[in-house]
């Protein structure tokens, strides 16, 4: 039955990475940024909604909107401020701007809001319990799991579907060429910021439900375990950061289960460097060889 | 081609002349007694981090790729350094100390091979995210690593009741504690000299051969490739001697304290020995000399002043974005060419990094 319960414990966890991968992925098809700051989003997201139910006392899911409203404004502020500008230069640069955006966010929080840690009120309580008692399941990990699913349908479905779907495939595949056929580069790659970012607010909220402590450094290991996710499944795939977070939320709740609690992060790199000596392409990338 | 040669050589003496004065203004004020203790502290942790940002530019600012674990290599010289000293009990503190720095740089170099033998071969920001992950690795498992001494040798074992030891035996490294009741073998001349070693091999390195192709392979892999400079060996050899001389400085920095843990080594450490080198000049080993010296000091002097404690971190940052928009922008880049102005001191330095991508023009 533990084997059992630890799967389900590594899907929650996993749901929670996918959808932070998610972010992650989207933002590097398009735009093929690693964007640092996508870890401290989520932390920035959590805060408000510990902020709004916590000290205003506003209901769960209007807390939940404000979080998604303002991380997507924050998203699309980073990417207008910092990245535009950097869309010629070379990629140690922006990477460097993005290790600062990063920084920015977890130290302005720092001042803002203090760096002690915060007991984060779960949206949702209680468990559910099944087998005779035997097995329990949390509520906010079904919540993980349900958003999770929905979120990865409505993606697939926006990007199939829709014109601003197609138009961020267009961008991720050739942005000249996208260009000439009409599309707004540049307002495509704000809005692939602004879906990333209010992702992150879901998903940091429903991480520091499911581990309810808060502090400004909050956001930045699960961001880049869920870029490993990202790295994992294929970036700049859908499918495969759905597949890489769910894999990695297992693989780490397994190695806290079963080897040490202390290397779960080490086991988890660890599966990053022999993905990428193995398949650099990801387990769903797919390898494009590079034109001169 | 001669001009520029002894160009580059006069720029190198610069940077000894730099360091030796350095070192002989501060050994005249101690010798007056006109150093405060505060400051006298600092001069060892200031040479370990400036040995760091002349290492971390030879990956970033010569290789032209991002590592952001370099304090993970610290970490590795600093606890290998901590037991080969702890292991030479009976011998004198001097060859204590070279052979402890000598096992640090050859843990670093062993590590970096590790970490730059898989990654290097790929393209985009992976070094970058596995650098980190390599970090987070060896701080995870310092954590739950168990070192003992005694007459048959070294014991290493992650239970946490550690080791059993002979009669005599002492405990190095107790899991999560860290290295304890290190011998503060460091001193500032030690510094000053692994500082002046480390510009040795920087420099040499740089303005050989194998430095030319490390700095081909920045400007234009593809073409660097298509003239038959051999791309893994040449990034593996800029990244393992980077790695070499950060676990140096790593085992430095360790015996400069009785006791380290391993947090020590974080990300932020990491970070902030990046922003030394982005701050300094990508690519400028005297601009990392300066910053590295000037942003330790600086804020450790300025502790009484609460503000600034507190956003120092976030004053990086917005430095840090800061320098990277201005250095990037078209108009000004376009601005500094047509009028061929070469902004003196950091900012003439700083345009090395938009250099890269117009394969190295103007050189």
């Amino acid at each position: 039955m533990s084997f059992l319960s630890n799967i389900l414990t590594g899907v929650s966890l996993g749901s929670i990475y996918a959808i932070i991968a998610l972010g992650y992925t989207m933002v590097y098809g398009i735009a093929k940024m690693l964007n640092f700051a996508h870890g401290d989003v989520i932390m920035v997201g959590a805060f408000m909604c510990f902020f709004a139910t916590g000290r205003y006392g506003l209901p769960p899911l209007v807390s939940v909107l404000l979080a998604v409203v303002v991380c997507t404004a924050l998203g699309i502020l980073i990417e207008g401020l910092a990245y535009k500008p950097l869309r010629e230069a070379p990629s140690l640069a922006v990477l460097i701007t993005a290790i600062g955006v990063s920084y920015l966010l977890q130290n302005g929080a720092q001042l803002l809001w203090g760096a002690d840690t915060k007991t984060f009120t779960p949206i949702v309580s209680g468990s559910l319990s099944l087998v005779e008692g035997r097995l329990n399941i949390s509520y906010v990990s079904l919540l993980a799991m349900a958003c999770c699913l929905v979120v990865m349908v409505c993606l697939t479905l926006f990007t199939s579907r829709t014109r601003m779907g197609k138009a961020m495939r267009a961008c991720s595949e050739d942005k000249g060429a996208a260009q000439l056929m009409g599309i707004n580069v540049n307002s495509t790659i704000s809005m692939t910021f602004a879906i990333g970012s209010a992702l992150a607010a879901v998903a940091g909220v429903l991480m520091c439900s499911a581990y309810p402590v808060l502090s400004p450094t909050t956001g930045s290991l699960p961001g880049i375990r869920a870029f490993t996710a990202a790295v994992f499944g294929g970036i700049g795939s859908i499918p495969g950061a759905f597949l890489g977070g769910i894999l990695l939320g297992i693989i780490e709740t397994f190695a806290k289960a079963y080897i040490s609690t202390d290397l779960s992060d080490a086991v988890v790199f660890a599966v990053l460097i022999i993905v990428l000596l193995v398949k650099p392409a990801g387990l769903l990338g797919k390898y494009v060889p590079e034109k001169v | 081609m001669k001009r520029t040669l002894s160009k580059t050589s006069i720029n190198g003496f610069i940077n000894y002349g730099i360091v030796i004065a350095a070192f002989l203004i501060l050994q005249l004020l101690m010798a007056q007694g006109m150093i405060s203790n505060t400051l006298k502290s600092l001069l060892v942790p200031v040479c370990c981090y400036i040995v760091m940002a002349i290492s971390l530019n030879l990956t970033v600012g010569i290789l032209g790729e991002l590592s952001l674990g370099h304090a993970g290599f610290m970490s590795l010289g600093a606890f290998s350094g901590i037991v080969a000293a702890m292991a030479m009990q009976e011998f004198s503190p001097v060859p204590r100390l070279i052979a402890a720095i000598l096992v640090g740089s050859i843990a670093g170099a062993l590590g970096g091979v590790l970490v730059g033998v898989p990654v290097l071969r790929l393209q985009g920001d992976y070094l970058a995210i596995v650098t980190l992950a390599f970090g987070e690795i060896i701080r995870n498992i310092i954590v739950v690593l168990y070192v003992g001494l005694d007459q048959k040798g070294i014991h290493i074992t992650t239970n946490s009741a550690g080791p059993a030891l002979e009669e005599g035996g002492i405990m190095v490294i107790k899991g999560p504690m860290g290295a304890v009741g290190v011998p503060k073998l460091a001193s500032f001349t030690a510094g000053f000299v692994l500082i002046l070693i480390t510009l040795f091999v920087v420099q040499n390195l740089v303005n050989s051969r194998a430095g030319r192709a490390i700095m081909a392979l920045r400007d234009n892999r593809i073409a660097a490739e298509s003239v038959g400079i051999h791309v893994t060996k040449y990034k593996l050899m800029a990244f393992v001697i980077s790695a070499a001389l950060a676990g140096a400085a790593g085992a430095l920095f360790g015996l400069n304290y009785s006791s380290t843990v391993s947090s020590k080594f974080g990300f932020n450490t990491s970070i902030l020995i990046l922003v030394f080198v982005v701050l300094g000049g990508l690519g400028s080993i005297r601009g990392s000399i300066i910053s590295a010296a000037l942003l330790y000091i600086l804020p450790e002097m300025l502790r009484g002043f609460e503000f600034i404690t507190k956003a120092r971190m976030l004053i990086y940052a917005v430095i840090l974005i800061a320098v990277m928009l201005t250095i990037n922008n078209p108009a000004l880049k376009s601005l500094l060419e047509e009028r061929d102005l070469s902004l003196g001191g950091l900012l003439g330095k700083l345009k090395n990094g938009g250099r890269a991508k117009k394969g190295g023009a103007g050189q």
